[in-house]
């Protein structure tokens, strides 16, 4: 295989057979809608309507907290209903903004710009910002914070990630197949920004219609290239997909603009296309509903804030009662006690399994055997972290990397033991950074 | 309350891997090696391996009874190591000394340091080695209606020629399991097919030996005697089966590497200046001790981590 690839990595069932061939379906919103003020890494937004507000669609109804923040935005027309703590997805109580949905849908003037090449570099970084846009693969992390590097001159790559790694996901898939045009111009803004820099789309090989047809739309542009990757989890990762890509390595210190890249995936590239070329902030994503527990696994374009049971009606509802479901991919996602969660700017799937394999297994014995070793694509030794995590020990913690691991849960994956490696590697970090904070 | 779902930290599938298998596949690939032992030895070789097996499921059955822990019998890991035990040992041994070595293997290498994951040496192995010196005579009295001479190692040692094609096949004396390179390397290749063991512990054992006796060991470039020195002596046996066990060998990937070298050297100090014309297996389970200070030593860089970092925070 001449594919360019990363070291480890482990290759789940895909599961994506169910909704890849499922296109775009647009999900009109019916009850409330609930806009968690934290949905972004950083400062929470600060709300900036009141109770009984009547609110537009498309108008701002939270303010960024700080840099490291991202404003809040209506996805429909209505009245402020409440702003209480409400129960997000990974499980924490948060404040939230709570719109009764009036169903008019009545929009503000969105100002879209007619030649965005005229756009000065601020401009564009003032509309991704203005627009909420934050990292929609999941993490959050502000768009326009990591559009304004310290050193702007040394960005070589502008990265999209399309390596869509995590199984069963097929909501960037369906948009690079739908939306390429957007995803490419969207690029070419960020690109902008960056004058030296070369935009290149990773894409996983198992998806070749995706790389044919961004091949045939680049290919007249000497800026935009497309880079095929090999299947392999986690090649999404953002230290691995730089690694594949360029083939500079990052450790957890470091950003990847210190290896002259930036990285992006499909759904914040599209949306940057819409704030700086259309003036639309984010309100409204692509998620795959799927699962063996769903009826009519899809794909999802819907208004952030929507509850997740509005999403699986979408999806025809469930054919069989649910063990389990989980906000996000198998390997990283959430799992979720409830349906009665709202989305969000980073919801990129809805995962129904009728069975709950994890629950069945029971964890035995360690017996050497490595397998964590050679999954781990940071190169650690995930059996020994996990005794250390389990012990306490946060000295030889450290000393054994511990720090570097990146959570994309390969080791626990690959344990024929089945014991919770990824749980303990992940909870010992949280105690060690928070530990380091203090002082 | 009764309509919540399943939580669970992530990820929430897992691979088709599981102990079980693993060793199931261990044993299958020493299905070869203990036919061809049946076939060359007679049936009082299967007859050792069935006294072996039943020990060693039966003591760590009864350990974990008597313990009170969750039984671990089905893990197939008592298996392999009674069966590896008989394929170690010489087909003349009387089947009690057999049941002993079993009873050792388990109760006093594996469980009382902790059971499976934790034994610091190989079960098999440290059993074969409190076998030798509990029973010597009967440990290496190779001699059978077949075979009436000394094992091919022993008999090199004496000045004789030795047939390395009888070797490779496997028609000499010595223990049941060590004779045939043939079977050993079917079963190798097929836990290398299987994933289940990878060529570093086994390549740098076998290529370091090599090296050590074509410098050191008294015959220069006789290709003749270097192949015999590489077929007898179990030496195929222990480093496709033995060195490469999981729990008594480096979790690192470089330590791995300095493990096989260790085998390697100790293998051939025993054969050059030892009393005796073997040695793996002391080698193996001195080499086994070692692995703690090898791991320590040789834990990976983590990813994008460069050098300067590691000394700064890695380097007590």
């Amino acid at each position: 295989m001449g594919l360019k690839t990363f070291k480890g990595g482990v290759h789940p069932y895909e599961g994506k057979e169910l909704a890849k061939d499922q296109p775009i379906v647009e999900v009109v919103p019916k009850g409330d809608l609930v806009y968690p003020l934290s949905q972004h890494i950083g400062a929470p937004a600060t709300p900036i309507v009141a109770v009984g507000d009547k609110v537009l669609k498309g108008q701002k109804i939270a303010e960024a907290g700080g840099f490291v923040s991202s404003p809040i935005y209506s996805s429909v027309s209505g009245t402020v209903k409440a702003i209480e703590p409400r129960r997000v997805a990974v499980g924490d109580m948060v404040n939230s903004i709570v719109i009764e949905n009036d169903g008019e849908f009545t929009e503000t003037a969105y100002t879209s710009c007619d030649d965005v090449t005229k756009l000065s570099k601020e401009d564009i970084i003032n509309k991704v910002k203005e627009a909420g846009v934050v990292g929609m693969g999941g993490a959050g992390f502000p768009t326009h914070v990591k559009l304004s590097p310290k050193e702007p001159e040394k960005i070589e790559y502008i990265i999209a990630n399309c390596a869509e790694c995590e199984p069963y996901l097929t909501a960037d898939y369906r948009r690079m197949m739908e939306n390429p045009k957007e995803l490419i111009e969207g690029m070419k803004i960020i690109l902008q920004l960056f004058g030296k820099a070369k935009g290149i789309f990773g894409i996983e090989n198992n998806k070749p219609d995706c790389i044919a047809k961004l091949q045939e739309m680049v290919k007249d542009d000497p800026r935009l290239e497309v880079c095929p990757l090999q299947t392999k989890y986690p090649q999404g990762g953002e230290r691995q997909l730089i690694y594949a890509v360029t083939g500079r390595a990052i450790n957890s210190k470091m950003l990847p603009a210190d290896a002259g890249c930036i990285v992006d995936n499909v759904e914040t590239i599209i949306s940057v296309y819409n704030a700086v070329k259309l003036g639309m902030p984010v309100m409204k994503r692509v998620s795959t509903i799927t699962g063996d527990a769903v009826s009519k696994p899809g794909n999802f374009l819907y208004s952030i804030g929507t509850n997740y049971t509005e999403l699986v009606d979408a999806a025809g509802g469930f054919k069989v009662q649910p063990e389990k479901i989980i906000s996000g991919g198998p390997m990283m996602g959430f799992s979720m006690f409830g349906l009665d969660i709202p989305t969000t700017k980073t919801s990129s799937s809805l995962l129904c399994l009728t069975k709950d394999e994890v629950a069945a297994l029971a964890p035995s014995a360690c017996i050497n055997c490595g397998r964590c070793v050679t999954a781990c694509p940071e190169q650690l030794i995930p059996s020994r972290l996990a005794k250390f995590a389990n012990n306490g020990i946060s000295e030889e913690f450290e000393q054994w990397f511990g720090l570097e691991c990146i959570e994309c849960g390969s080791c626990s994956f690959a344990c024929p033991a089945r014991r919770q490696l990824a749980q303990s590697i992940k909870t010992m970090k949280k105690q060690v950074l928070a530990a380091k904070r203090k002082k | 309350m009764s309509d919540l779902y399943h939580v669970s930290s992530s990820p929430h599938v897992r691979s088709k891997d599981t102990t079980g298998k693993i060793m199931l596949y261990v044993a299958l690939a020493l299905v070869p090696t203990s036919l061809f032992g049946i076939y060359n030895f007679g049936w009082k070789a299967l007859l050792l391996m069935v006294v072996t097996i039943a020990s060693c499921v039966a003591s760590e059955w009864v350990y974990n009874k008597i313990i009170h822990k969750d039984q671990t019998i089905k893990d197939f890991s008592a298996v392999v190591t009674g069966l590896l035990l008989a394929l170690n040992l010489p087909v003349n041994l009387p089947w009690w000394e057999a049941v002993i070595g079993g009873v050792f293997a388990i109760i006093v290498v594996k469980c009382l340091f902790g059971g499976l994951g934790q034994n610091f040496m190989n079960p098999a192995l440290g059993a074969r080695c409190f076998l030798l010196i509990a029973f010597a005579a009967d440990m290496t009295n190779y001699v059978t209606d077949t075979y009436t001479g000394a094992t091919p190692l022993a008999a090199m040692r004496n000045g004789e020629t030795v047939n390395t094609l009888d070797m490779l096949i496997g028609r000499t004396a010595g223990t049941i399991g060590e004779t045939s390179v043939i079977a050993i390397l079917i079963g190798a290749i097929f836990l290398i097919l299987m994933n289940v063991i990878d060529l570093k512990i086994p390549a740098s054992y076998i290529i370091t030996f090599a090296i050590f006796t074509l410098l050191f060991g008294g015959h220069g470039l006789d290709a003749n005697y270097l192949v015999a020195q590489l077929c007898g002596g179990g030496l195929m046996l222990g480093a496709f089966f033995m060195a490469t066990d999981y729990v008594t060998s480096p979790i690192t990937p470089v330590g791995q590497i300095i493990f096989g070298i260790c085998c390697g050297i100790l293998t051939g100090l025993f054969r050059t200046l030892g009393a005796n014309a073997e040695g793996v297996s002391f080698a193996i389970i001195l080499s086994n001790l070692l692995v703690p200070m090898i791991e320590k030593i040789t834990v990976p860089r983590a990813f994008g981590v460069v050098k300067e970092a590691k000394n700064k925070e890695g380097g007590k």
